[in-house]
């Protein structure tokens, strides 16, 4: 299927909408992407004909919820190319992978004495469950630098990993502040040469480039179904079987056990053991359908126009008179954090609201990456999707000139 | 293209977010408080000098868009001199002006300090922007209870 934007974008009911009197320009898909009507179709369709609970009733329509469920779960198993369906737990978002790792593997697994390296670049979900974790247990918690082009620092992470006390890396696949890819493959080969496993959080990566764990041998790889053009409240985490199976459950309930007693219970196995109560099960109806969207056109397609996307985003931004773009990596994706010589980043987002785009304004859940730039105050971001256009990409640099003589 | 914008950004408060006054340090100072935004890292350190009851003299330092520091900004012009009874009503009609756009309780004492702070009263049709507008008022009260910390949230 060749790549056509046009026809995208007519699946998106809420693109043709216009704000304050103004054709919308979605420039926020970082934040959250907006979705299809084959994801919107699927949920309601679940809801409508084909729900009830799942896992627990030998009935019509308990079974073939199950059924939806499950093979939501094998969607997510070829997406990632994961070796079993086993190995794909749901949770309702990045954040919970992430907080379980730190609470099952952190807690479970790792021992005092050990570190966990994340680093400067990350989301707050990807640094905060590792300062729980350390505060909770004395478990060390480093932090790999970020150069001034907004890429990691290998030598600092390789000194990091120096003494062996590291037991597990947990580093992003794609900063959402500053666009940087990183090098994800070499990443998990010097963690595993340093006796570490290694958590990629794939909450951005995972839009824009075909994932395959096995290829990157994570031990662990994490996203969210909001970003992927799938629902709220659905999330996924990757984990190798053994690594399931030697951590404790989560949370504990319905589901998750295979016995119970007043004496005591024991565990379903994976997935199950991390899947207690009544799961999100629209909502995996609905990432499965976002999923079918998204291999229907094509990871490398979508990849490929989201290059040409940042390409000329870089040649257009960079031609905005006072404006400084954050981060300058050479692997990078459709996300640019960006300041203006005299708006604050806060009086910069409203106007460009007034002019119907949607930008974000702040500190994006990463304020120790802001702090290593010195930019306490935020920046401006600009996100891309598959729905983006270049054309949006004219009107966001046009907006920003106009913007800049509003405050001069 | 933002031509409807210039009541919000009035010219008096891009002249006030520019060239804020009474941005500086009182060596004097007798109360303190440090306000805070942590939705957008807006942060301000606010200084009172009071003399008895009455609010001598007022300096603040910090970081904000446009919106919070002329806000701060007229803030401290039209709080000098007034006494602290005088500066908390000012506070809350203030507020009241922020969020609603009027103020339907201002009587007629204050009426000239009210109508100097008329210019941010657009700032109510941008929800999300009223704590900038209000973040300085929070740190003013914040200082005259003694200097708590203030936060917008
Ligand atoms: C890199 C990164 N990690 C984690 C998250 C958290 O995702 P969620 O809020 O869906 O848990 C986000 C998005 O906000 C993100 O961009």
């Amino acid at each position: 299927m060749s790549f056509d934007v046009r026809a995208i974008r007519a699946d998106f009911p809420i693109l043709a909408s216009t704000v304050r009197g103004k054709p919308l320009v979605f420039l926020d898909s970082g934040a959250s992407a907006q979705k299809p009507r084959q994801v919107i179709g699927a949920m309601t369709h679940c809801m409508e004909s084909a729900y009830a609970n799942v896992h627990r009733g030998a009935y019509y329509l308990s079974e073939t919820a199950t059924e939806a469920y499950e093979a939501s779960r094998r969607a997510v198993q070829v997406f990632l190319n994961a070796a079993r369906p086993e190995e794909i737990v749901f949770t309702a978002n990045s954040t919970m992978a992430i907080n379980l790792v730190a609470h099952c593997y952190g807690r479970g697994v790792l021992k005092p004495g050990q570190a966990v390296l994340a680093t400067e670049m990350e989301h707050h979900a990807n640094i905060v469950p590792w300062q729980m974790l350390r505060d909770a247990t004395g478990i060390e918690l480093r932090f790999v630098r970020v150069t001034d082009t907004g890429e990691l620092d290998m030598e600092d992470l390789a000194a990091k990993l120096a003494d062996g006390k590291v037991g597990l890396v947990a580093v992003t696949h794609m900063s959402n502040v500053l666009g940087t890819v990183t090098p994800a493959e070499r990443i998990a080969q010097m963690a595993h040469a340093a006796g570490a496993k290694v958590l990629f959080d794939g909450s951005q990566a995972a839009v824009h480039r075909r994932v395959d764990v096995q290829a990157l041998d994570a031990d662990f790889y994490v996203f969210t179904g909001h970003k992927l053009y799938g629902p709220t409240g659905i999330g996924v985490l990757y984990a190798k079987h053994a690594l399931l199976e030697a951590m404790p459950p989560f949370l504990g309930g319905g589901d998750m056990i295979s016995g119970v007693s007043l004496a005591g219970s024991t565990w379903a196995p994976p997935p199950a053991k991390f899947e207690a109560g009544t799961p999100a099960i629209v909502e995996a109806i609905g990432l499965h359908a976002a999923i079918d969207y998204v291999t229907a056109i094509g990871m490398p397609a979508i990849e490929a126009h989201e290059r040409a996307l940042v390409e000329h985003a870089m040649r257009k931004l960079s031609e905005v008179e006072g404006l400084s773009l954050l981060g300058s990596a050479q692997d990078r994706g459709g996300v640019f954090s960006f300041s203006l010589d005299n708006a604050h980043a806060h009086d910069l987002s409203t106007l460009l609201d007034r002019a119907g785009i949607a930008v974000r304004a702040g500190r994006h859940c990463a304020e120790p990456l802001h702090q290593r730039f010195g930019l306490e105050g935020g920046t401006c971001r600009a996100s891309f999707g598959l729905y983006t256009t270049p054309e949006e990409i004219d009107f966001l640099a046009a907006a920003l000139v106009k913007a800049r003589e509003f405050f001069a | 293209m933002f031509d409807d914008l210039r009541d919000l950004y009035q010219e008096l408060i891009l002249d006030h977010g520019r060239k804020p006054r009474n941005f500086r340090r009182l060596e004097d100072a007798t109360n303190h408080a440090r306000g805070d935004n942590p939705m957008c890292g807006d942060r301000m350190e606010l200084q009172l000098k009071l003399s008895g009851d009455v609010v001598e003299d007022l300096g603040f330092q910090g970081r904000g868009c446009a919106i919070s520091m002329a806000s701060a900004s007229l803030m401290t012009e039209t709080v000098k001199g007034k006494t602290t009874a005088q500066a908390h009503a000012l506070s809350d009609r203030f507020r009241a002006l922020a969020m609603t756009g009027t103020c339907p309780e201002c009587g007629a004492d204050l009426a000239d300090e009210m109508e100097r702070l008329q210019p941010l009263a657009g700032v109510h049709e941008f929800p999300s922007r009223v704590k900038c507008a209000t973040l300085a008022w929070h740190t003013l009260n914040a200082a005259l209870e003694g200097g708590k910390e203030a936060s917008s949230e």
